[in-house]
């Protein structure tokens, strides 16, 4: 696979970084290098979460360059705007598929699941390695729910 | 699938991994981003005893005490933690190490949630010191297992410095077992471990030859390597800057410094030679600039401007031609007090008193942003204390106050209360009790009574301590912003030194119950905005100019509550009393 790059943005205790590590894994577990970046600290107090995603044979920076994101997942509208000329010409921008969910949806942490089933239909990745990514980082924590969620998501076909 | 196991690992957890398997018996190390996943990541493993240590000098003497002690052992912390250890490091050169012994520093360029963004390449020199530096997770691991045969093989402590770029990067990392080390003899040796003049003069000697060893193993080391392809361009570059390299200029011959002091001379020579133009990619500090211009080599490297903040891909051609920078960071959200966080009705508080107020490092660093804009100075660890003494004699004790919270007090703000004391200071200090250490993510300190492996041990009493430092007057009150107006209306103009212990229910992120959120009603709502003035996400001015809450974020402290003048925000609970 050519190196993919998804850039997840938002706003502290979304989920953002929780959805980020799932694709990670999800990607390390189907033999893919994987490379996650994000800043720590100041930045998670209700201040602007960016998640650096990417996945391929052997990926060398460990963050995006500007307008090079083949996916923008985001969380929240004033922060993809701010971070709107990350995304390549030919991008995919996620989020109308967001601001549906975010009115479908109305216990607001089971939207980045949601979020991860509707990129997953994007990716080539194995539902197994998926699932084994949320199990772990979910740490069994409403496994079931995540599960269905995530499974609606990713059959959704626009 | 393969048999391998891999995992997907920050730069942080990689260098806990390495060192594990390198057979580290001791961690010591003072929170701070980006290093503070590196100490907990070793309270994970049973073999190492891993210690939160008072401060950073602290935590770096009772690491290379084990070291002298016979085990291998390991001190970590944030660039400017590394400063508070500078006593001990610069005098540790001298005298060398018994087992391993490494210290790691996480350098911040971009300073993402830091105070200044320093080189600790440019310490390794001053301290003479050799210095590692790793592009990537797997080859922190790889790396850091080197490090521990440096220090041992030179009898020297080996400095490690991390980006937050190296130790917050996640990637597959494959885990390898443990190689347990035998507890090194401590042989008593004064001319090695007591180092008085007549001994540390030789030691200077030895240390001068030491470096030229090390020169010529950094010449023959793995750790730098050149790869040789097209001859237009040779790049010359460290740490995380490697990747972006590798990213932008695929085809340009690159010389990759893994351990960038002291420099191999004869081997970036030896690479300059073979190129047409030599440009130098590194972050902050011109160091491996300066270097070559020293050697004679004419290289090209960053625009002054780009000292400032982290490099990105997309600046390294910009880099490489000298460009000045253009790509300042534009505005992002601003960072906010926790709901609920009990540090809010304090600044409301002092807002109101009007007060000068010395700040200090931690989460109430976030009480200096307007609308709060309650504290007026910040420069590091313990600062609020001493600048505070300066304050109350140069402005008047009864209109200021120094704050700061109850890890950093114990960090070093003890010795400012000694200080003040025994200077005749006065005024009113505010230690924030809110029992962990808030900003990198509640971490147990001494004031909290458990140990960094969650064990219970011996509480610091900070009450007692205040006391026997001198304070004329300590009270320990609970909080509500009403209490704290009136208890600093009483105690500022008293001629004395107090000590308000502000006693908190516990930090959110620990605490994450919640009480009933106030109820508005809509129709007493004169618009005045100050509830929205105590700048808490969960109450907020929405685009028609109307005060809306946000129940999910709301943790019921009511402080927005005390700010209502006209009855449109109650409290919802029966009971008075609040948090």
């Amino acid at each position: 696979m050519e190196t993919i790059n998804i850039l997840f943005c938002g706003t502290g205790g979304q989920g953002i970084l929780t959805a980020s590590e799932i694709v990670g894994r999800a990607a390390m577990f189907d033999g893919y290098h994987a490379k996650k970046s994000e800043v720590h600290g100041m930045a998670q107090r209700g201040g602007s979460v960016e998640s650096h995603l990417r996945l391929g044979k052997e990926v060398f920076s460990p963050i995006i360059e500007k307008a090079q994101a083949d996916f923008l997942v985001s969380f929240h509208k004033g922060e993809h705007d701010r971070m709107a000329d990350m995304l390549k010409k030919d991008g995919v921008d996620l989020l109308n598929e967001f601001l549906q969910a975010d009115k479908d949806i109305s216990d607001k942490k089971y939207i980045n699941t949601y979020m991860l089933g509707v990129l997953s239909r994007y990716l080539d990745l194995t539902e197994e390695s998926w699932l084994k990514a949320m199990t772990e980082v979910f740490k069994g924590k409403n496994t079931e729910k995540n599960f269905e969620i995530f499974r609606a998501a990713r059959a959704n076909k626009h | 699938m393969n048999t391998k196991n891999i995992k997907f690992l920050s730069g942080n957890e990689a260098l806990a991994q390495g060192a594990w398997e390198a057979g580290v018996k001791f961690a010591a190390s003072y929170p701070g981003t980006p290093a503070t996943e590196i100490l907990e990541s070793f309270t994970q493993y049973k073999e190492i005893d891993a210690q939160w240590s008072v401060n950073e000098k602290v935590a770096f003497e009772v690491a290379l005490g084990a070291s002298f002690a016979g085990v291998r052992s390991i001190y970590s912390s944030k660039h400017v933690g590394l400063n508070v250890a500078m006593d001990p490091l610069m005098t540790s050169m001298y005298s060398g190490i018994n087992a391993g012994f490494v210290v790691v520093t996480a350098d911040e360029p971009g300073m993402h949630s830091s105070q200044n963004e320093q080189d600790s390449r440019l310490i390794a020199k001053f301290a003479k010191a050799p210095l590692l530096e790793p592009c990537s997770p797997s080859e922190t691991k790889k790396f850091i297992k080197t490090a521990f045969e440096i220090s041992e093989q030179f009898d020297t402590p080996v400095i490690f410095r991390m980006t937050t770029r190296v130790s917050h990067t996640k990637e597959n990392v494959e885990l390898e077992e443990r190689t347990e080390k035998e507890q090194k003899k401590f042989e008593i040796n004064p001319p090695k471990y007591v180092m008085v003049p007549a001994n540390a003069y030789k030691k200077h000697i030895a240390l001068e030859e030491k470096l030229i060893k090390l020169q010529e193993y950094s010449e023959n080391s793995a750790l730098n390597v050149a790869e040789l392809k097209d001859n237009e361009l040779g790049i010359v570059c460290d740490g995380v800057t490697y990747l972006y390299v590798k990213e932008k200029y695929p085809n340009a011959s690159v010389l990759k410094l893994g351990m960038v002091y002291p420099f191999p001379d004869k081997k970036i020579k030896e690479f300059a030679s073979k190129v047409k133009k030599v440009a130098v990619v590194e972050e902050s500090e011109p160091f491996i600039e300066e270097h070559l211009l020293q050697m004679g080599i004419k290289c090209f490297g960053k625009h002054y401007t780009y000292r400032v903040g982290e490099l990105k891909p997309e600046n390294i051609k910009d880099v490489i031609e000298g460009n000045p920078k253009t790509d300042y960071p534009g505005p992002s959200r601003k960072p906010v007090l926790c709901p609920g966080c009990p540090h809010r009705a304090v600044f409301v508080a002092l807002r109101k008193s009007k007060v000068t107020v010395s700040g200090d490092i931690g989460c109430y660093t976030l009480g200096s942003l307007p609308p709060l804009a309650a504290l007026h100075s910040t420069i590091c660890m313990g600062a609020s204390v001493t600048i505070f003494e300066s304050f109350s004699r140069y402005i008047g004790h009864e209109k200021t106050v120094g704050v700061l919270g109850d890890s950093t007090f114990v960090h070093s703000g003890i010795t400012g209360l000694i200080n003040a004391a025994y200077n005749k200071g006065k005024g009113v200090l505010l230690i924030l009790d809110n029992g962990t250490t808030g900003m990198t993510g509640a971490q147990p300190n001494p004031a909290t009574g458990v140990t960094a492996k969650g064990e219970k041990t011996k509480k610091l009493d900070l009450a007692a301590i205040c006391k026997v430092c001198g304070a004329d007057h300590v009270e320990v009150v609970d909080l509500s912003s009403e209490s704290i107006d009136i208890k600093l209306k009483e105690l500022l103009p008293k001629d004395q030194l107090s000590v308000l212990i502000v006693r908190y229910s516990l930090c959110k992120l620990i605490d994450r119950t919640k009480l009933p959120a106030p109820k508005f009603d809509a129709g007493k709502c004169k618009k005045c905005y100050m509830c929205v003035s105590v700048d808490c996400p969960a109450i907020f001015k929405n685009e028609s100019g109307d005060i809306q809450l946000n129940m999910e974020l709301c943790a019921g402290c009511d402080v927005c509550v005390a700010m209502c003048k006209f009855g449109a925000l109650t409290s919802a609970k029966k009971d008075t009393n609040r948090l």
